[in-house]
């Protein structure tokens, strides 16, 4: 992270979270849960993506499935869910053990995957994620199979139900709010810096004598974390958890609400998942409706094609473009930079 | 360099004007004497794209007909589709309940979604969801919603009369069910079992979940020993696994759930076609049966979809939604459009209802608000050198229970691929 852009990243963020925090107040219920809240508990998803794509070079196709893992391990637990698999653990232990869950997983994907780079790593996290996901899918003794396990309404919070807007709403937010924070913090600590470092020349890492491995293990069990995070605010968001969550098409819409927001900053996933709900919320609006995924997915190729690194990609390019700058510097460098999943290339910091 | 800058300002451009028309959508639109706004909700995505394209079909041509009124009041439609997965179709439904500010939803098409707007249901008030062509038993038969109304018949009560038939009539000892391993192939293989079993059948039962491609391992399961072979399965499953039989050589008497034996399948191209000539099936619905309304109601369809993709007879989820939009026509012309109320004098309308649906069969609900109605055993035969099913028997008046008493039948359990209903 250079200079320039760690000079606005907190007060752009503070500013963010009050605009995000005020905005349920002048907008309809329906935009509050259903397009910002859904964005958010999504975005978190996508963001333990982003952490590992942007920190560590890793791209993991096992988010969705790492999310299902603490969705699922609270399902399981907690009263009320229909059919009762385990049943009668209060939310308050569930949810640390929906978090446990999804980080142990997180770890075993390192695991498996420690030796392996680029598409490699690709292929092996997708069939992790394919697998488990085929597997919930066939299992009923304690995932019910095709069907999932449904009405998992989420803890009171203070007395409040979950399924008030609201209180979903800010629960949402602030959990995000928590992570970003976790992750802004944690790429300075010397962890961080290492995991950079590992995404940059892993030899040299090794060299030094870091542990390159158990750096790797361990950024998948931070990101295992995050998605599990996000995985039991979707569950409770969906009122339950099934196959369909993990599945093939939930893990890439996860890459898509990456990749479209733009692998560079954390608040990329963010981006990408407002961008994402609203498309597939009201495509059908906007066009044919037994046809409506095409637009989607022409929107998301125009995206791409237009700004390879996403809309924080496009953003920067557009005030690197306004900003007077009499040398004509090629500005192909940042494009190509940002691309291999580089640091935001801030045209303030050359 | 000037120009690349401008193409992305172009682009930004576009965006804003993308993002300010879907914020334009947001703003409710409600008036005195506004219309009433129906939501549809069908698959138009995933395995049962072509059953939901064909619900939105026959409801289209019922609206026609009716001029889209009903009650005095203008009817306004906003379509919306899900996959046959529960959570994109509760997403759906939040959408059309709460920003698309819909009266009442005619959906969802497949069975776990049926249990999730269910569910989604109870945490309405002053709203109504009727169901599509959902057919998992459980949906209205534990812990029903009281805004929640199905008037077509489930799963379970679309066999009845079928195991009997394979029992006693085609005198097979033992049968192989191969089945979908989800809610609606749950309740249609309970229904299927309770009878074959107690008349001294026995089955094996060969589960795989929904969306499978590849059924060569399924096919490989199925014992020597079975004399029949229930297909419970529909959509382009029905089809793969239709296909590779087929293709494997099979040729066992075939006995078929009520979403295989129907137009979805047959008008698709195949070896399969050949097969399934002679099929035993039961469900609400055949493509020929001799009654003058079901007659009436094809000749439509055909008029008015032969052109624009129909099949060549409605389909069984066509016709469900019809029978939904029906009912819900009939109840807006009772109160005269009046939805005020948070809706209960529509509501109460809709419990009381006692109407003909397409094929000539009562219709009226139970006190869960399920449909009680006829049932037909059919045969695929040809007519005129095309596959079509053809009613050949009749069970009146078939109730959710199968004519068990409730509190008995409850005790039997939910239908899952563990409770298949095989008691003796």
């Amino acid at each position: 992270m250079t200079p320039g852009t760690a000079r606005w990243a907190l007060p752009a963020s503070l500013a963010l979270l009050a605009v995000l925090a005020l905005l349920p107040l002048a907008i309809p219920a329906f935009w509050t849960a259903n397009i910002l809240g859904r964005a958010i508990v999504y975005g978190i998803v996508a963001m333990s993506l982003t952490f590992l794509a942007t920190y560590g070079g890793f791209v993991s196709l096992a988010q969705m499935m790492i999310a299902g893992t603490a969705g699922y391990a609270v399902a399981i637990l907690v009263p009320g869910a229909v059919p009762s698999i385990l049943g009668g653990v209060p939310y308050a232990l569930a949810i640390p053990t929906g978090l446990l869950a999804a980080t142990a997983m997180g770890l075993l994907v390192g695991l498996i995957s420690v030796r392996t780079q680029g598409i490699y790593l690709l292929m092996i996290t997708l069939s992790l994620g394919v697998g488990v996901h085929l597997f919930v899918q066939a299992n009923i003794a304690w995932f019910n199979g095709y069907e999932g396990i449904r009405n998992v309404v989420g803890p009171e919070i203070l007395g409040l139900p979950f399924r008030d807007t609201f209180v979903f709403y800010y629960t949402a937010l602030a959990t995000a709010a928590l992570l970003y924070a976790l992750v802004l913090y944690l790429v300075r600590t010397p962890f961080g810096l290492a995991l950079q470092a590992l995404r940059d020349n892993p030899r040299r890492v090794s060299a030094l004598g870091y542990d390159a491995p158990l750096h790797r293990i361990a950024a998948f069990g931070v990101a295992g974390f995050i998605a599990g995070a996000g995985g039991i605010l979707v569950t409770f968001y969906n009122i339950g958890i099934s196959p369909g969550t993990i599945g093939l098409g939930a893990t890439v819409n996860i890459l898509v609400m990456s990749v479209i927001g733009g692998l560079g900053h954390p608040v990329g996933a963010f981006i990408g998942a407002v961008i994402f709900t609203l498309f597939d919320t009201f495509a059908a609006d906007l066009y044919d409706r037994d046809r409506f995924n095409t637009l989607v997915g022409v929107v998301f190729l125009a995206i791409v094609l237009a700004s390879p690194d996403g809309v924080l990609g496009m953003a920067r390019r557009l005030r690197d473009a306004l900003a007077p700058r009499p040398q004509g510097r090629a500005d192909g460098i940042a494009t190509s930079r940002a691309a291999s999943a580089g640091p935001p290339a801030s045209g303030n910091g050359a | 360099m000037e120009p690349r800058i401008d193409r992305r300002r172009l682009l930004l451009g576009a965006g804003a004007a993308a993002a300010a028309t879907a914020t334009g959508l947001a703003a409710p639109a409600i008036a005195q004497n506004a219309p009433i706004r129906i939501g549809w909700l069908a698959t138009l995505e995933g395995p049962f794209a072509t059953g939901g394209q064909d619900g939105f079909r026959c409801m289209q041509m019922l609206l026609e007909q009716h001029n889209n009124q009903a009650g005095g009041r203008r009817i306004e439609v906003v379509r919306e589709s899900s996959n046959a997965q529960a959570d994109v179709a509760l997403a759906r439904a939040r959408k059309l309940i709460e920003q698309d500010n819909v009266d009442f939803i005619l959906g969802p098409l497949s069975g776990a979604e049926g249990i999730a707007l269910r569910d989604y249901s109870r945490t309405l008030t002053g709203k109504t969801i009727i169901n599509g062509s959902s057919g998992a038993s459980d949906t209205t038969l534990r812990n029903p919603s009281p805004n929640f109304f199905r008037f077509n018949t489930d799963g379970v009560q679309w066999m009845a009369g079928l195991g009997n038939y394979v029992r006693r009539t085609l005198n097979v000892q033992e049968v192989a069910i191969v089945a979908g391993d989800y809610a609606f192939p749950y309740a249609q293989v309970f229904g299927f079992s309770m009878e074959f079993c107690r008349a001294g059948g026995r089955a094996t039962y060969l589960w795989s979940p929904l969306g499978t491609t590849d059924y060569s391992s399924i096919i490989a399961r199925i014992p020597r020993t079975a004399g029949a072979l229930v297909v419970i399965h529909g959509g382009t499953d029905g089809l793969a696994f239709m296909t590779q039989y087929a293709q494997a050589g099979g040729s066992l008497p075939l006995i078929g759930g009520s979403i295989m034996a129907d137009q979805s399948m047959l008008s698709a191209r195949g070896p399969h076609r050949r097969l399934m000539l002679g099929m035993v099936s039961g469900g609400p619905i055949a493509d020929v049966h001799d009654d003058p309304t079901w007659n009436e109601f094809v000749e439509r369809y055909r008029r008015r979809w032969s052109n624009e993709g129909g099949f060549r007879s409605p389909s069984i989820h066509g016709f469900n939604f019809y029978t939904a939009q029906q009912a819900a026509l009939l109840a807006l012309e009772q109160v005269r459009g009046d939805l005020s109320g948070n809706q209960q004098a529509f509501q109460q309308a809709l419990v009381r209802l006692e109407f003909k649906n397409a094929m000539g069969a009562q219709v009226k609900l139970d006190h869960n608000r399920q449909a009680i109605s006829d049932i037909f055993l059919n045969r695929i035969e040809e007519r005129g050198g095309q596959a079509a099913t053809v009613t050949f028997g009749r069970t009146n008046a078939v109730n959710q229970t199968l004519g068990v008493p409730e509190a008995q039948f409850l005790q039997l359990g939910a239908p899952s691929r563990d409770n298949t209903g095989c008691v003796a």
